[in-house]
């Protein structure tokens, strides 16, 4: 999947309900190549369902999603081939090796070369030592990096973030901020949820509040953090 | 198409691996399906019943119950770290998802079926010789019927609270005209009666196959996605 000319992103109208509860209600959002959407919002916002329907993992209640103009339907493997996701799960399997996980999640993805692929994304998130060892062989932080490797082993056009510093000690989160920029400069664009906006700020190009499923705000990021999180509390107390 | 099958290879490669790695569930089934066999053995009266009579029976009951304990892990391995959301990301249909899974069960639940044939000889002093080839076509028949809709529903289930006890409960009753049919055939095979006599329930053990296996690839999307 290639980026067009149009915006990478497009959601329309984007709701979800659980039965009675309705977790998204109407989101609309636009993302073009290379920006970055930090959107903030407290526990049981519906972040994460936000991200999972972006991701074409979940179907709406109701509206649609593009990615580079293609619609996301579960029926539509095609439509999930630029989208890569970072979840506060790992999505590993315990009982596989590090390079065994990697090597499937590329293979799946349908990554060339998959062998070296997943053995240079585990060298550069500093776990080239540990190869073959388990998952639940690593700490949290370390899980959580070699989650990140495997979001980016097909180089996704969208990347979508849960809580992506959730574990990482300082040097690994400035590794990751360092990546994120350095894909939206090659284009690539981001979808980041957090309850942590401070971490994610200077990332984003565009910043966005979400309370109990709704999109109370969206602009692009201007001016300091600490008067867009005055802003940002003052409307989640409303 | 070709990049859906091969998914489906890397799917059920992937199951394997993991499976060979940790041992846990063949090893359960193993030990399963011999105390299975131990108790048919021990509890049959020797005066009032040939081993013969039992056989039949007590093979498929073990090797049910043994393809049940993989059909318990088949999806709760993807419910650990969420691993089965990753698996819907990938721009992959989801009839390979079943597919994979389902040809990993299937390479399960023969390996066990391999492994308890020789002790089945032993404890039923069955001479299994000359039917083997009928019993691996059966086996392969129907095996491939109740895993077929075992791996739906261990789809279906896994995302409920009593995964392990839905499983058998929505099971069993699809596994009755695959294990009546192979318990025939076998019955058969040990008697040493000719194959024209099977031909019926094998072509009724095929057509279940079919049915199922197709039902199946169409109903799994729905029963995934969310």
């Amino acid at each position: 999947m290639r980026p067009s000319e149009g915006p990478l992103l497009v959601a329309a109208g984007l709701s979800r309900a659980f039965g009675p509860l309705q977790a998204l209600r109407g989101v609309d959002l636009s993302l073009a190549a290379g920006e970055t959407l930090v959107v903030y919002g407290p526990n049981g916002a519906g972040k994460s369902t936000l991200l999972r329907l972006l991701a074409g993992i979940m179907r709406p209640t109701a509206g649609e999603i593009r990615v580079g103009g293609r619609l996301v339907r579960p029926g539509d493997p095609a439509s999930r081939r630029g989208i890569g996701l970072v979840s506060h799960h790992s999505f590993l399997y315990d009982d596989l090796s590090l390079l065994d996980n990697l090597l499937f999640a590329a293979r799946r993805h349908g990554v060339r070369d998959a062998a070296s692929v997943a053995g240079r994304a585990l060298d550069e998130a500093g776990l080239g030592a540990r190869v073959h060892e388990s998952p639940r062989s690593l700490s949290r932080g370390l899980q959580q990096r070699v989650s990140i490797a495997r979001a980016l082993l097909h180089d996704p056009l969208l990347l979508l973030l849960d809580e992506p510093f959730t574990g990482l000690d300082g040097a690994s989160a400035g590794r990751l901020r360092a990546s994120l920029a350095r894909r939206a400069g090659e284009g690539r664009a981001a979808v980041l949820v957090t309850h942590q906006l401070a971490e994610a700020w200077e990332l984003a190009t565009r910043v966005a509040v979400l309370s109990a499923g709704r999109w109370v705000l969206e602009e692009p990021r201007a001016g300091a953090y600490a008067a867009f999180a005055a802003r940002a509390e003052a409307l989640l107390d409303a | 198409m070709r990049e859906a099958i091969l998914a489906a290879f890397a799917i059920a490669g992937k199951d394997l691996r993991a499976e060979l790695r940790s041992r846990t569930a063949i090893v359960s089934a193993m030990v399963f399906a011999s105390l299975i066999l131990v108790v048919f053995s021990f509890s049959r009266d020797p005066a009032r019943l040939a081993p013969a009579d039992l056989a039949p029976s007590a093979l498929w009951i073990t090797f049910a119950f043994a393809a049940m304990t993989a059909l318990n892990r088949a999806f709760s391995v993807e419910r650990e770290h969420a691993a089965l959301d990753a698996l819907l990301l990938a721009p992959i249909p989801r009839e390979s998802i079943y597919l994979g899974k389902l040809l990993g069960n299937l390479a399960f639940v023969f390996a066990i079926e391999a492994v308890t044939l020789p002790l089945f000889a032993v404890f039923f002093n069955a001479r299994i010789g000359a039917s083997l080839g009928g019993l691996a076509l059966t086996s392969v028949l129907a095996t491939t019927g109740f895993v077929a809709v075992g791996t739906v529903f261990s789809a279906m289930t896994v995302r409920t609270r009593f995964a392990e006890l839905m499983l058998p409960v929505l099971l069993l009753p699809f596994m009755i005209p695959p294990l009546i049919g192979a318990v025939q055939v076998t019955v058969r095979l040990f008697a040493d009666r000719p194959l024209s006599e099977v031909v019926g329930w094998l072509r009724l053990l095929a057509v279940y196959d079919v049915v199922f296996v197709t039902l199946s690839l169409v109903v799994f999307p729905s029963v995934v996605d969310e």
